[in-house]
């Protein structure tokens, strides 16, 4: 039998465009020389390096915070919205869906500068509250879209059968509607968690003095070119977001199971 | 007995269908009704109208002498069983029937003793820790009829609730849930399509259809009296025959004219009059087949046929037989030994007879009704095409 060759090219390109210069990346973050170019035996150097950097820490702090706040806001308003955007019926609902998705496929700068104008516009002095804010807006629509996928297949004669036993609103909502919704969203709210974590484009518009985040501190780092710390920064965070992916795939998945 | 449920000229519409049509009902306490009739005719619609879900266009609703018609449904002293069961995926057995009492802040120990006595009622305690995903469908369902009953609500609607299950499971359920009805007394409002289970469950049936109700009335008092040819033809099957009203008879008889029939005897409780255009309808199994003629004491009605199709059932035999224009069918047991030893087969000459009290006169009568049957094509020999089913139809 013979094998079209095309798959296997194919899988080696993307494995070589893609892949290769995180792996080096990854390597070099262990690789005893300064510069990448020979390998200078095995170290931990630069991890324990970034200890130190106090620059570092605080916009890892800034950037967690902003992080989780913009995760725990938009799990809010992203439930809320998704849940609309299902139950009810309204002649504006193509519109209201077209609102939720457009900032999904809008660029990140197209956004990042209409932010930055409108926050001027409105004098809004930048820092960590405009970025959080402008985190807000794309995550909604995130987590709005995993929820509204989950209720692809949500029978509500649950809801309904929760009021016929005596709950009310309020308690079939609490009881019933939210944690069968639980996974679904852990899982949007996960998916915003790593999208707000690496945000730069967005984050380096609506940034102001004091309010730097992780990737626009990398992004500095390499100007000041100090390349051995980034290697060791960005495995870091490559770990943190491809952690947070997995435990948000895996929630989707087990609530499919079910 | 006190009517206990009570409908007022309920009517609801969906956009331009008029789901539920004007309709006034009562339902006595402790009895099982239920509302029969195809998908479309409005029965769910007004079950689900009676748990809260849906609100009339106009008429009220009365519950043991309240008006219930604006309430939600959380405040209604009612429990539904829904088709699909809708048992709390993410709740275990045990507090999928906690559910209600929890709801109501009642004390832990009550709840634990409550869940209990219900678990022991559908011999589910083995299964209390169990997910509903880990349960069968016949377990399902006695959950669901759990969950409802611990709230001891006033009426128990049930949703065709043995629509998903199989059909031994289903006859089992059906025994299960006349025992539960037994045992604790309360109303049912059973809906469903099916009017085996309607038959055999229920106290009175009200028969539905587009969004009207054509009958109410014990089980047999529908398939012995049908007023109408969709009441005939909806519950179990039958033969109608166009007349006029000949003249009167002694008793309550009246004589009918029949086209190519000598004159029939038929029952005239309505007080039809004479010359008026009438529907007799009389059910396959009133009528026998014999190759002499039968002697009658005046009552009964004789009329010759030849046999066009024979179908063995083992338990009764189907004759089609025809009368001038018209294609009798005909149950009969004991088709092997006649007096004379000799089976019916097809192309006899037979007489068709049957008893004048057998026949009804129907108030209305509609073409369409006919297709409700499970009548085989017209034509001999051809019993291959598969008859139009009432499940289907419905």
């Amino acid at each position: 039998m013979r094998h079209s060759r095309i798959p296997l090219f194919t899988t080696l390109a993307i494995i070589f465009v893609f892949y290769l210069p995180i792996m080096v990346l990854v390597v070099n973050s262990f690789n005893d020389s300064r510069f990448g170019g020979n390998w200078g035996g095995f170290t931990l150097k630069w991890y324990a390096r970034l200890l130190e950097e106090q620059q570092i820490w605080e916009a890892v702090w800034n950037t967690l915070l902003i992080a989780v706040g913009a995760t725990l806001v938009s799990m809010v308003l992203g439930t809320a919205a998704g849940f609309a955007l299902h139950r009810f019926q309204s002649r504006l609902q193509r519109l209201h869906f077209a609102l939720i998705y457009t900032p999904l496929v809008i660029p990140d700068i197209l956004m990042g500068m209409s932010l930055l104008l409108l926050f001027v516009a409105l004098n809004v002095e930048l820092g960590l509250m405009t970025i959080f804010l402008a985190h807000v807006t794309f995550c909604i629509s995130y987590v709005a879209m995993v929820i509204l996928a989950r209720f692809q297949d949500f029978d509500f004669s649950v809801i309904e059968a929760a009021q016929d036993l005596g709950a009310n609103w309020w308690g079939a909502t609490w009881r019933v509607l939210l944690p069968l919704l639980a996974p679904g969203i852990a899982a949007g709210g996960l998916l915003a968690f790593t999208l707000s974590l690496d945000d730069f484009v967005i984050s380096f518009f609506v940034a102001g003095p004091g309010s730097t985040t992780l990737p626009i501190r990398i992004y500095s780092m390499i100007k000041h070119g100090y390349p051995p710390l980034i290697n060791a920064l960005s495995t870091i965070l490559l770990l943190v977001t491809f952690a947070a992916v997995t435990l948000s795939q895996h929630l989707s998945r087990s609530y499919q199971k079910k | 007995m006190a009517e206990f449920l009570r409908f007022e000229e309920i009517t609801k519409t969906f956009g331009d269908l008029r789901a539920v049509d004007n309709v006034s009902l009562s339902v006595n306490k402790g009895e099982f009704f239920s509302l029969l009739g195809p998908s479309g005719c409005g029965k769910t619609t007004l079950l689900r109208l009676t748990a809260g879900f849906e609100q009339p266009d106009s008429g009220r609703i009365y519950l043991n002498g309240q008006d219930i018609t604006n309430l939600p449904p959380h405040k209604r002293k009612v429990n539904t069983i829904f088709q699909n069961y809708a048992l709390f995926p993410h709740l275990s057995v045990w507090e999928n029937i906690a559910f209600g009492l929890r709801v109501a802040k009642r004390p832990m120990r009550e709840i634990k003793d409550e869940v209990a006595r219900m678990l022991s009622l559908i011999q589910m305690t083995e299964q209390a820790q169990k997910k509903p995903a880990q349960l069968s469908g016949g377990q399902k369902q006695r959950v669901a009829i759990a969950r409802a009953l611990i709230n001891k609500p006033q009426v128990l609607l049930l949703d065709e609730p043995l629509a998903a299950l199989d059909l031994k499971l289903r006859q089992r359920m059906l025994i299960e849930l006349d025992l539960i009805h037994d045992e604790v007394g309360i109303t049912f409002l059973y809906v469903t399509h099916d009017q085996g289970e309607a038959m055999s469950l229920s106290d009175r049936i009200a028969v539905m259809h587009l969004g009207k109700i054509e009958q109410i009335g014990a089980p047999a008092q529908l398939y012995e009296a049908p007023r109408n040819s969709f009441v005939a033809a909806f519950i179990g099957d039958t033969n109608f025959f166009e007349g006029r009203v000949a003249g009167k008879a002694s008793g309550d008889y009246s004589k009918l004219n029949i086209e190519g029939f000598p004159d029939v005897l038929c029952f005239n409780d309505k007080q039809i009059n004479e010359g008026e255009l009438v529907y007799l309808s009389v059910r396959p199994e009133k009528f026998r087949v014999s190759r002499d003629k039968p002697e009658g004491n005046g009552l009964h009605n004789v009329v010759p046929g030849r046999v066009e199709d024979v179908v063995y059932l083992g338990t009764h035999t189907k004759y089609w037989v025809r009368v001038q224009d018209y294609r009798i069918s005909v149950y009969q047991q004991h088709s092997r030994f006649l007096l004379d030893e000799k089976t019916i087969r097809w192309n006899d000459d037979v007489w068709v007879s049957w008893h004048a009290d057998d026949g009804f006169m129907l108030e209305y009568y509609s073409e369409s009704d006919e297709k409700l049957m499970e009548l085989p094509p017209e034509g001999v020999g051809s019993l291959s095409a598969p008859p139009e089913g009432r499940t289907e139809e419905a």
